[in-house]
């Protein structure tokens, strides 16, 4: 069943590949290690075993010739014709990458009126840009974008192709790996090239944060990558930047589209998780919905948005897209402010990387102060209003 | 009415745990769930089906033990359930197992709807879905969290699906493929009936060998494109927490507000 070889006759059953296995897939049965449908191939535990009686199956490589697949591209998505910060993101990580594999980088503009995208993605990097403008691009729908991509890569070739891992990033960027054979990982934290393979190491969470993996495509281009908002700095525009942009044609007509778009609700900026910089966010010690007033007062004098943990999402005090976690949004602002948030596991899994965490709790034993760089052990009903008004008196004197 | 409701056997995750020695997960004591996204898929193929009559197939892809809970979605209403296990599904990445989970619901024929949790909460990728819509060729509304309207006779949905800057109100024919978000219900619990059921279901398993069309490369870890090559803890966070202490509230945020401004995160 599974797909490690274990050598029966060298085992000795030192059970150090057990220990080592990220998957316990590994265990000593009659002093042998056996091996169970855990078993990912991974490789972790063959430099581990003493006596060499781990292997994983030889396999013959079919490698198609890929120095055909040169370059760098990102997505940039925009909407309403204003470009996603996270693109920008994107292209100042993938400026990095083109530089060290020597290539180029390019931007794919998909849309209805957006050359002045275009030209930003020049001044945020690009030597070359894409720009498929047509009415049919005007919103994000996942099958005119994904099919253009596609296009576009079968024609140009790119050997990696970065998106935002934004709902519609996420979106689409499954869909156009899968149309590609190729392969994709999510929501990666680090962007790598080895140097000696020239292919991009992607380091990506799993289990909620608990663990890391990293992640190559090696026999498949483009390699593809998703990433989430603000991992990557957000590069300088340069406006006197020069680079190129190829009009795609667009052969596509309406009629051909499944997916129409009825209407968009905007959420308040307070909900704009993604994007916000400051997030204010209560847990159960808010203690119900009028609990959530001082903390929404804060985030306005802050410019921030309102968050939430699981506990108080699911006694019905606040709307789940307010929820941050697991189970709801990641976020990594620059300021996160937790109050009345015990810190679960769950909970920590969707800010843990935020730049500055302030936790505010009763509890002086809460896990939440773990991760927090300021910690302040009180009740939220004082504390939450008293530092508003410093940040009203302190910020109106700058 | 046909939905077809794929789930995921996961690690129950408040019990994961890393081996700080050894930079592991030790998940070995670890009882498996249904992946919680999965649930609200289940429970929106139930309503769906009590509103419309009609019929829900739960197919997982996973070991031959992913059968409890095949078995659990049974006994909360889902009507026949299916198991893709085999050595030759081992090591499937996000590609691969999108690949298997679309060759296993073509063979199971109609369907109307395919409904999917956003994501698993093990891996994290909100890759699978998306995967299996475009290997069938079917429009895919991720992030769902609101069907509005149903119309089988007209063959169209209409979803409102959250993305980052609110909610967008999508309109597709089916069938399609939807993932849903935690929003969209409150999944409800089995039921002595359905667990008597479940107990006695015979849960077909199904192989390559059962898979029309299917293609042995593009199977488990050989008909993977992404290869795991190193699994780590993650670093920690540097330093550790600064307690602001003083006498009166007053002055304990006097001191926390300079602190914060002289980060330069406002």
């Amino acid at each position: 069943m599974a797909l490690l070889i274990i050598d029966q006759d060298a085992c000795t059953g030192c059970g150090a590949c057990v220990e080592v296995c990220p998957f316990a897939a590994l265990s000593l049965v009659e002093g042998l290690a056996v091996v169970n449908d855990n078993c990912t191939a991974c490789g972790a535990c063959v430099p581990e075993c003493p006596v060499g009686a781990l292997s994983l199956p030889e396999k013959e490589e079919k490698v198609s010739d890929l120095s055909a697949y040169q370059g760098v591209w990102v997505w940039v998505e925009q909407f309403h014709g204003r470009a996603a910060s996270i693109s920008w993101e994107m292209m100042g990580q993938g400026r990095i990458l083109a530089d060290q594999l020597g290539t180029a980088l390019t931007a794919c503009v998909l849309g209805y009126g957006v050359g002045k995208v275009a030209e930003e993605a020049i001044a945020y990097g690009a030597d070359r840009v894409f720009l498929a403008d047509d009415p049919t691009l005007s919103i994000y729908r996942t099958e005119p974008y994904a099919r253009i991509l596609v296009d576009l890569v079968r024609e140009y070739k790119p050997e990696i192709f970065l998106l935002g891992a934004s709902a519609r990033g996420r979106d689409l960027a499954g869909s156009v790996a899968t149309l590609l054979y190729t392969g994709l990982t999510a929501d990666c934290t680090g962007l790598e090239i080895d140097p000696q393979t020239r292919l991009l190491r992607q380091t990506r969470p799993a289990f909620g944060g608990n663990i890391m993996a990293i992640i190559l495509t090696p026999n498949h281009r483009p390699q593809m990558a998703t990433v989430r908002h603000r991992v990557f700095e957000m590069p300088k525009p340069d406006p006197a930047r020069r680079g190129q942009i190829v009009p795609v044609r667009v052969q596509l007509s309406e009629e051909e589209i499944a997916t129409k778009v009825i209407d968009f609700i905007r959420e308040s900026e307070e909900v704009n998780l993604a994007d916000a910089r400051v997030i204010v966010a209560g847990g159960r010690g808010v203690g119900g919905p009028e609990g959530f007033k001082p903390l929404r007062e804060l985030a306005q004098v802050l410019g921030g948005a309102l968050g939430a943990s699981r506990a108080a999402v699911d006694a019905g005090w606040i709307p789940y897209v307010h929820q941050i976690g697991q189970t709801g949004r990641t976020v990594r602002p620059d300021l996160y402010i937790a109050c009345g948030i015990s810190g679960a596991i769950q909970h920590r899994a969707g800010m843990s990387t935020s730049r500055v965490i302030v936790a505010i709790n009763k509890d002086p034993e809460a896990p939440i102060f773990d991760i927090a760089t300021y910690g302040l052990v009180g009740d939220l009903f004082e504390i939450v209003p008293a530092l508003t008004e410093q940040f009203r008196k302190k910020l109106a004197q700058r | 009415m046909h939905a077809i409701v794929c789930i995921k056997s996961v690690p129950g995750t408040t019990e994961v745990r890393i081996n700080p020695e050894t930079n592991t997960l030790m998940r070995s004591e670890v009882e498996s769930i249904i992946n919680p996204f999965d649930t609200y898929a289940i429970e929106e193929a139930l309503r769906l089906k009590e509103a419309h009559g009609g019929t829900v197939t739960v197919i997982t892809m996973g070991p031959p033990q992913a059968e409890k809970e095949l078995r659990e979605a049974v006994s909360m209403g889902c009507d026949e359930a299916i198991l893709l296990s085999d050595p030759q599904f081992a090591g499937a990445d996000t590609w691969a197992t999108a690949y298997t989970l679309a060759k296993a619901i073509a063979k199971i024929g109609t369907y109307d709807l395919i409904l999917c949790g956003k994501q698993a909460i093990d891996g994290d990728t909100g890759q699978v879905g998306p995967g299996i819509a475009n290997q069938l060729h079917i429009p895919q509304l991720t992030y769902v969290f609101k069907i509005r309207a149903i119309d089988f006779n007209a063959r169209s949905i209409e979803v409102e699906r959250l993305v980052e800057e609110g909610r967008e109100i999508l309109r597709t024919r089916l069938p399609a493929l939807l993932t849903v978000v935690k929003d969209i219900n409150q999944p409800r619990y089995p039921t002595l009936r359905g667990i008597r059921i479940a107990r006695k279901m015979t849960i077909p398993i199904w192989g390559p060998a059962d898979l029309p069309g299917v293609e042995r490369r593009y199977l488990g870890l050989d008909g993977s494109p992404t290869k795991v090559i190193k699994v780590f803890s993650p670093p920690k966070r540097e330093g550790k927490v600064e307690m602001i202490r003083a006498e009166t509230v007053e002055a304990a945020v006097d001191i926390l507000s300079d602190k914060i401004l002289a980060e330069k995160v406002i």
